[in-house]
């Protein structure tokens, strides 16, 4: 069995936000670290760096997953999305507009994590309810906003989708 | 002015700050990284309390990628004292107090920083740090604040004479008389922790010398810039203006950032000394170890009152742990002790403290600082003698509030600064009234017994709460129209995610009348605005408020005298309008901020306008005289499992008064967030030491803060009583939510379970503890019932 040591580097290519991208880390090296330092996709924020917090949520082949605790390594061949993807064309998706215009927010570091959490349920519940909502927010700790408008906007973006989906 | 379209104060602005923020394109002090830069990481104590006898740092030195070692000693000599400097310099407290940038000889509490090791990544910093051996000598330790007064403790630091840091009293009245002919005195014991601050972001600085301009650039994450810029600047042997510090978007503070940190003058010192970046942002476990706590304090207090509940006096003490170290202050004791009679008149007061030193982190107010363990006193001292003397808890706060009619209300009781107290306006009895009758507060009895039919236990509980806001002694606001004729504002006032920015924006566009999106605001920046005090205690939206405010008269009044001057008509005859100064009479005549401002920076050869000056821009520094006090009136409704002690929030209703809003969406944002931290506070947060003073609470999977689960819809009101004591009428907002809240859910608790007569008298409220208490009063009525 190969020893792994600090020194020795993986080349690997990562699939992030539809590109794929050739970099080359340590072992040990954290999916987060790695997108936040060798892709400069700094969006993804380190709130507690034990898998709790859910600052770094991303998703890994469209699930909400902490990136915290995955290896970079281990992202090989799998699609990864970051917050950096939402934005369609330089403009906020509708979750993101419900952000802004119901004051999801306040200092926004744990704001990626919470929206790429909320879009895994817009896409796998898009009739979740409040009760839902909470549910896939509980994963995640917010000190500023007391999460009203958090559960506010969400719900807010399922009822749009909804409607213009029509009736199911 | 008094367009419509031009007022902006009041309006639900959407922030400037958001829409980078959802892109994922914020920049918080960890995505900075300049070529070169080195990485700090720590050695930090694994004891409470030792000797540190050696210190070898071959192995971390001999590590490839580990560029440095610094202990005390080395670090000693980057430095003007090896000490950090006392925050608030007070000749009230004793000398030698403070942490020391690195601990030379004695650590004194678990996370105390040691050794700093710079290596070419966090990782590799880290594996360095594990790698320097330390040897240490174990001394005894003191855990527990209550027996680190007793003569046998052990001393807290080796140089103390006793650690008792401080002994004081607050009072008015003869409480020894009052007590003693009293018809009613009921006593109460209270054990209140709050836990950390816990911002999303943790502390974290980048410092990196410029040769070219002999500056020492700070980027960091903190509530107090300026603060920042001086106290490392002292410590380097700089001038302030050779050291800047910008703040970049900055993720919360609620105290975690509201003093300077030995670790961010290490920072600095490395920096400076190595000519190299360095950069240290901590985790979550370090935030945990080293961050400020605001954690216990234990109270015995007596309450004298009238057979119909007419406080007649409060007398008591109360013990305050204030950890190993002292960096600023004390002033979460005071605030906590002068914070007991709120809203309330109250003839006699009388309360001793003690602010005990323990081997652990130092404190530093969270948000609320001190006021919600104050509120919590009062408002359980109440709902006893109600409970006792047979009088509705409502009926007992209004025969003891202070009415509207008697505003302005000075308190028998002084703030630090000397001056007396004063309630400065409000209706508390009137939000007291709406919030119950919006809870139907009423028709709870009939909707208790029916859930109590169900085998339901639910408990409806409410408090009031006020602070003073507004702190002084001044905030900075400079405003100035650029070529362009657009607005730049700047201040010492720190964003950190309340707004700020937007809710200046506002103050400035509608003295100036122009759209809100044409101010530009830069807080936190040092190079921006000479002077500053930063963003703590409520204070930026009166402070900082106020100062843009009348520095943007001030332009206004520049921009009407020059254009009376350009336009040859009386300054009376013109208005401002859209960007420009215009005739009232003949819109047509009109002279654009842009050209006003092209013209006072001044041509060559040719003069100024008479009587303007150069530059249209004016600074402010606002000086208040008076605290404005905010109110806040919170009811929720409860269910308690009586069997598992687990508490479910069923709804919660609050009204506050922070007097003149700015912007209401983000004012209910900002209570929305106090109150969720009160959440914490009463049910969940507890950051736990053993007795070695070991902390058993360093993940935030042992430490619980609330989530989304736990929160029900949060209905929130607003009164708007003017402060009289400020040009904008504002309050403070951003503490004012936290505040009644453990007073609320414990009374709502007590309410559940009247049947088994459980009193609330420790937070957070531990399940175990109370099904043991529900438990307790069961064995003891099946006991009654036997005999």
């Amino acid at each position: 069995m190969t020893k792994l040591d600090a020194a020795s580097r993986h080349d690997l290519t990562l699939h992030v936000n539809g590109r794929p991208q050739a970099v080359s880390v340590e072992p040990r090296t954290t999916l987060a670290d790695c997108l936040r330092q060798e892709l400069g996709l700094t969006g993804t924020h380190l709130g507690c760096e034990h898998g709790v917090c859910g600052a770094c949520t991303v998703l890994v082949d469209g699930v909400a997953a902490r990136s915290c605790l995955m290896l970079a390594a281990q992202a090989q061949r799998h699609q990864i999305e970051t917050v950096e993807s939402l934005a369609e064309g330089g403009q906020l998706n509708d979750l993101q507009q419900a952000f802004r215009e119901l004051h999801g927010l306040q200092c926004g570091f744990c704001t990626p994590g919470i929206l790429m959490t909320l879009t895994e349920l817009l896409k796998y519940s898009p009739e979740g309810s409040e009760q839902e909502v909470r549910v896939a927010l509980s994963g995640h700790i917010c000190r500023c906003t007391g999460y009203e408008n958090i559960v506010k906007a969400a719900l807010a973006t399922l009822a749009q989708r909804g409607a213009s989906h029509g009736p199911r | 002015m008094g367009h419509a379209d031009h007022a902006h104060i009041g309006q639900r602005v959407l922030r400037a700050e958001d829409e980078r923020l959802l892109k994922g394109e914020g920049r918080y002090v960890a995505d900075f990284e300049p070529a070169g830069t080195l990485h700090a990481a720590f050695v930090r104590s694994p004891y409470a309390h030792a000797l540190i006898k050696r210190i070898d740092a071959s192995a971390a030195l001999a590590m490839p990628g580990v560029k440095a070692v610094i202990d005390a000693a080395q670090m000693a000599g980057y430095l003007d004292n090896l000490r950090m400097p006392l925050g608030w310099p007070s000749k009230d407290l004793p000398p030698d107090i403070t942490p020391y940038v690195l601990t030379p000889s004695e650590v004194c509490f678990v996370g105390e920083p040691i050794v700093m090791v710079l290596g070419d990544s966090r990782y590799i910093a880290e594996d360095g740090a594990a790698a320097v051996e330390v040897d240490y000598e174990p001394l005894p330790v003191v855990a527990d604040a209550c027996a680190a007064v007793l003569p046998s403790a052990p001393k807290v630091r080796l140089e103390v004479p006793g650690n008792v840091l401080k002994e004081f009293s607050v009072g008015h009245g003869d409480c020894e008389a009052v007590l003693r002919d009293a018809p009613h005195v009921f006593r109460e014991k209270f054990v209140q922790h709050r836990g950390g601050a816990h911002p999303m972001e943790g502390r974290g600085l980048l410092a990196h010398y410029e040769p070219q301009h002999a500056t020492l650039m700070l980027w960091a994450s903190t509530q107090m810039p300026h603060e920042l810029q001086f106290t490392v600047a002292k410590a380097l042997g700089l001038q302030d203006s050779m050291v800047r510090v910008t703040a970049p978007d900055v993720g919360g503070g609620f105290g975690a950032k509201f003093v300077i940190y030995p670790e961010e003058i290490a920072v600095a010192a490395a920096a400076y000394h190595c000519r190299q970046p360095v950069k240290w942002v901590e985790d979550r476990m370090e935030h945990f170890l080293a961050a400020i706590q605001e954690r216990d304090q234990f109270w015995e207090v007596e309450i004298a009152c009238a057979a119909d509940g007419k406080v007649l006096g409060i007398r008591g003490s109360m013990l305050h742990d204030q950890g190993a170290y002292t960096p600023q202050g004390i002033n979460c004791a005071y605030n906590a002790a002068t914070a007991v009679t709120g809203p309330y008149s109250v003839p006699a007061f009388q309360l001793d403290v003690k602010v005990v030193q323990t081997n652990k982190p130092y404190v530093i107010p969270v948000r609320g600082a001190g006021y919600p363990q104050g509120t919590f006193v009062m408002e359980r001292l109440l709902d006893r003698a109600a409970r006792e003397l047979g009088i509705d808890r409502a009926l007992i706060r209004e025969r003891n509030l202070v009415r509207k009619e008697q505003m302005p209300y000075t308190k028998p009781l002084k703030a630090r600064s000397g001056r007396h107290l004063v309630l400065d306006s409000g209706d508390y009895l009137g939000a007291q009234q709406a919030v119950l009758q919006a809870v139907d507060y009423s028709g709870f009895r009939q909707r208790q017994q029916a859930a109590l039919a169900q085998g339901r236990y639910i408990g409806l509980g409410f408090a009031h709460g006020v602070k003073g806001t507004g702190r002084g002694p001044f905030e900075s606001g400079s405003v100035r129209v650029s070529a362009n004729g657009r607005i730049t504002v700047a201040t010492g006032a720190m964003a950190m995610g309340q707004g700020l920015n937007t809710a200046m924006a506002q103050i400035a566009a509608q003295a100036l009348a122009v759209p809100v999106q044409d101010v530009h605001v830069i807080s936190g920046d040092t190079a921006h605005i000479s002077m500053g005090i930063g963003g703590f205690a409520s204070r930026q939206t009166v402070t900082a408020g106020s100062s843009v405010h009348l520095a943007a008269l001030e332009v206004a009044a520049k921009i009407r005298r020059a254009g009376a001057h350009m336009l040859q008509v009386p300054e009376s005859e013109l208005q401002l309008a859209g960007g420009a100064v215009v005739l009232t009479a003949d819109p047509s005549r009109r002279v654009n901020y842009a050209d006003i401002a092209r013209i006072l920076r001044g041509i060559p050869g040719y003069d100024l306008p008479p009587g303007v000056g150069a530059g249209l821009e004016a600074v402010v520094h606002w000086e208040p005289t008076d605290m404005a006090y905010v109110h806040g009136f919170h009811a929720c409704e409860v269910e308690v499992d009586p069997v598992t002690g687990g508490v479910t929030l069923l709804r919660y209703v609050a009204m506050h008064d922070s007097g003149t809003l700015i912007n209401p969406m983000i004012c209910e944002g900002q209570v929305h967030g106090g109150i969720v931290h009160g959440i914490g506070n009463a049910l969940f947060e507890y950051m736990r030491y053993d007795e070695q003073a070991q902390p058993q609470s360093v993940t935030l999977a042992d430490y619980l803060m609330t989530t989304a689960t736990e929160v029900p819809r949060l209905e929130v009101m607003f009164t708007q009583s003017p402060a009289p004591s400020n040009p904008l009428g504002v309050k403070g907002i951003g503490e004012a939510g936290t505040i009644p809240v453990t007073s609320a859910i414990a009374s709502a608790i007590d309410d559940a379970l009247s049947d088994f007569k459980v009193r609330v008298t420790q937070i957070p409220v531990d399940p175990v503890w109370l099904a043991g208490q529900v438990a307790d009063a069961e064995r003891q009525a099946l006991g009654q019932a036997n005999t």
